[in-house]
């Protein structure tokens, strides 16, 4: 891989770079590099389990269902403040046995958008350390969460400082658009150079009988991008150009609420961060949404901000009011 | 950005290294080899005579076309794939009037080439499908047992390959497959074996199709060659046909590797042929089951291309004329080498370089004089006297012939 791919994900002057401490191999997006590290984690850690954040995407389950790694969940959203429930969340990690495996989103969390502040992070990190806990990053949003890749990375940075040998798997699919293309890596960092070696052949004794090896062509716009000073000076531009809208849309959606005189918070559209907001809407008010209104999200409340724009946002945000004004 | 000392044990430490990939590494020794007369018959890649890998022409002018289409997005693809690549390829496979196809009874998902729909169709079989255990000829290609184990299949063998005869062991495959449990699944290579070359007649063909369906053996076509081993498109297609037309079930794995030169792009194709229609589509709701927490949805690009191509009758034709080409190029050097090894007097049965078809040649070499060959003759291929035909030229098509000769006269 590419050392600018490694210095995007893990700083600049990272030591775990320059001492070739990070074992990383080319996945098919963020699906392909969490599965590659679920198949990884069952083959070498037989007894393992897995904490997934509640809730969390969807596929999650199914990935790590199909890995054979059993799950546990955790406890991570707080509907009634429609943000973190820290406090629950501390507890788990707390309880869990020592030297468990959680699954941790970098930034943006899918589907809530509610993130741990940084000081928050640090917390958990240093509980992590307590517990010998193994941390998975899962970073789908570097960079489209805030518009700035080094602040959404921040997650990881804080628990690089402190001596963890985090899993990340980390997609290209959102912050530079290749969806389809299927660009992504899983990375783990390890004690030394020999054995990222090691990690990095079994990891491919993985991918060579799924598909033998990953698809050229996404790979190739990517680490052009990134090689290239003027092209990845771009690049940073355009990921905050798309991260400033959205930003921008949540804004506006929260104002629109609250100027058609709405008596329930609405702050939480604001608060949360990246593509989704969690709006807190039950499902038959969403059932409304889509029967009356023609708008289409899942049932969990969860809309994407990336399908708000000033065309529509006066039109829903008028759809909210209407099906939850008698809540 | 410093990271604290505390170098705590990772919970991977008990990692150990994995051995090497036998087949790339031989192109691992090879690049290590100074010498100038040094010969890569290792690897199953296309070359042309100049020894370069080679961009089809075709491809080059769909890849513009896509390139300067600014209506073309990056959008996820369904995870069944592209629509129209999997409706063309079932095309290819089972042939533009197949009645399957008609009937709506094939469910064709886009995959990660020909591996990833081996793997696809392995994880479904071992979900789906009463039987457990997949047969693969001896030998075959040394992913296969891989695919298949990590799947959820348990993997026999069946013979395939007479070392005598340096042709098909066909009683040995008759019996072993008539022995097999009623159900069981069964790999072919729908044509050019891999690593042999040894491919059954179509009177052959007939006999295993009437056997495999007298035990309800359930056919599984790995299909990776077609229109590069012969040069045409539909005789490479004759043995999965022939399975299709007789109303039963099978699984085709589909790869547009060396055909269309795609390789690194991993483009193919599972389909499934079932009895109805109806069967065919909850088929292929499960099959999405498989491929979502596996990768979500295939990579646009290459499936892109390969529709681009064949959804064009001037594009199609082209392809046709430069699939033969590589096809011929190959078969041109199989007549080379045997009549070099005639010429020089070389001891032994050489006629089944011209027999052997597709891209490689079981030479039936020893590993002992793989090992001569490659430390006198700097000629690297894997240690069971697989050759890649692709890899040779005109120009180096003798000094091949000499270590041929030296091998076999020095080495026993």
């Amino acid at each position: 891989m590419v050392e600018e791919n490694l210095k995007l994900a893990y700083g600049e002057n990272s030591d775990l770079i320059k001492e070739k401490r990070i074992a990383g191999v080319q996945a098919l997006s963020g699906t392909g590099a969490c599965r590659l590290f679920a198949d990884f984690q069952k083959r070498f850690s037989p007894d393992s389990q897995i904490y997934i954040p509640v809730p969390t995407w969807v596929n999650h389950h199914n990935i790590w269902r199909d890995a054979h790694v059993p799950q546990n969940t955790f406890h991570y959203y707080h509907p009634e403040s429609r943000g973190l429930d820290f406090a629950s969340m501390m507890e788990d990690i707390k309880n869990a046995p020592n030297g468990s495996f959680f699954l941790l989103h970098a930034c943006a969390h899918n589907p809530t958008g509610v993130d741990p502040t940084e000081e928050q992070w640090r917390e958990i990190s240093q509980q992590f350390k307590v517990k010998g806990h193994f941390a998975f990053f899962d970073m789908a949003y570097q960079g489209f969460a805030s518009g700035d890749p080094e602040r959404d990375a921040k997650s990881i940075r804080i628990f690089l400082e402190d001596g963890h040998l985090i899993g990340c798997a980390q997609s290209y699919a959102k912050n530079m658009g290749v969806y389809g293309q299927r660009v992504g890596c899983l990375r783990t960092v390890c004690d030394d150079k020999k054995q990222a070696v090691a990690v990095k052949s079994q990891l491919q004794q993985l991918t060579i009988p799924m598909y033998s090896n990953p698809p050229i062509h996404g790979a190739l716009i990517v680490s052009i991008i990134l090689g290239d000073p003027e092209l990845k000076k771009l690049w940073l531009k355009e990921v905050k150009g798309m991260a400033d809208r959205i930003i921008g849309m949540r804004s506006a959606l929260r104002e629109n609420l609250e100027k058609l005189g709405s008596s329930l918070p609405w702050e939480h559209i604001t608060k949360q961060i990246g593509m989704f907001c969690y709006s807190g809407m039950t499902p038959e008010q969403v059932d409304r949404m889509t029967k009356e209104f023609h708008i289409y999200m899942t049932r969990n409340g969860r809309i994407s901000m990336a399908g708000v724009n000033t065309g529509n946002i006066g039109y829903l945000a008028n759809a909210i009011h209407e099906v939850t004004k008698s809540a | 950005m410093s990271v604290s000392g505390d170098h705590s044990n990772s919970v991977f430490a008990n990692v150990i290294q994995a051995p090497e990939d036998p087949i790339l590494g031989v192109t691992v020794a090879y690049n290590k080899d100074p010498s100038p007369d040094k010969l890569n018959l290792g690897v199953g890649a296309y070359r042309t005579e100049e020894g370069k890998p080679l961009v089809l022409n075709v491809v080059r002018k769909s890849e513009q076309l896509l390139v300067n289409d600014p209506s073309r997005v990056k959008e996820y693809l369904p995870i069944t794939g592209l629509a129209d690549f999997n409706k063309l390829s079932a095309k290819l496979i089972f042939g533009a009037d197949s009645v399957a196809i008609q009937e709506n009874r094939v469910a064709t998902v886009q995959c990660l080439s020909g591996t990833g729909s081996l793997r696809v169709g392995g994880e479904f079989l071992a979900r789906h499908y009463h039987e457990r255990t997949i047969y693969i000829p001896q030998p075959t290609w040394g992913n296969h047992p891989k695919v298949f184990t990590l799947a959820g299949l348990s993997v026999k063998t069946y013979r395939y390959y007479n070392p005598n005869t340096r042709g098909l062991d066909f009683e040995g495959l008759l019996e072993d497959l008539g022995n097999a449990p009623i159900g069981a699944i069964v790999l072919l290579h729908a044509c050019a074996h891999n690593p042999t070359g040894v491919d059954p007649t179509s009177d052959q063909w007939e006999h295993i199709r009437l056997l495999m369906r007298s035990k309800g053996l359930l056919p599984f076509f790995d299909s990776a060659y077609q229109g590069f081993a012969s040069g045409s498109l539909d005789a490479d297609a004759l043995s999965v046909r022939m399975f299709v037309a007789d109303g039963g079930e099978c699984l085709t794995a589909q790869s547009y590797a060396k055909n269309m030169g795609l390789y690194g792009e991993r483009v193919g194709a599972l389909s499934i042929v079932c009895k109805t229609a109806e069967v065919a589509t909850r088929v292929e709701s499960q099959l999405k089951l498989v491929i979502r927490p596996m990768y979500s949805n295939p990579p646009i690009h290459g499936a892109s291309i390969v529709a681009t191509v064949l959804k064009d009758r001037d594009m199609y034709d082209e392809w046709t004329v430069e699939l033969k080409a590589m096809a011929d190029r190959i078969i041109s050097m199989r007549k080379q080498l045997f009549d070099a090894l005639q010429a020089r007097g070389t001891p032994g049965d050489w006629s089944h370089i011209l027999k052997q078809i597709g891209m490689f040649t079981f030479t039936g070499l020893n590993a002992d004089q793989v090992a001569y060959m490659r430390k006198e003759y700097h000629i690297y291929m894997t240690s069971d006297g697989r050759i890649s035909m692709a890899g040779l030229s005109s120009r180096t098509v003798p000094h091949l012939a000499d270590a041929i000769h030296a091998a076999i006269s020095n080495v026993a």
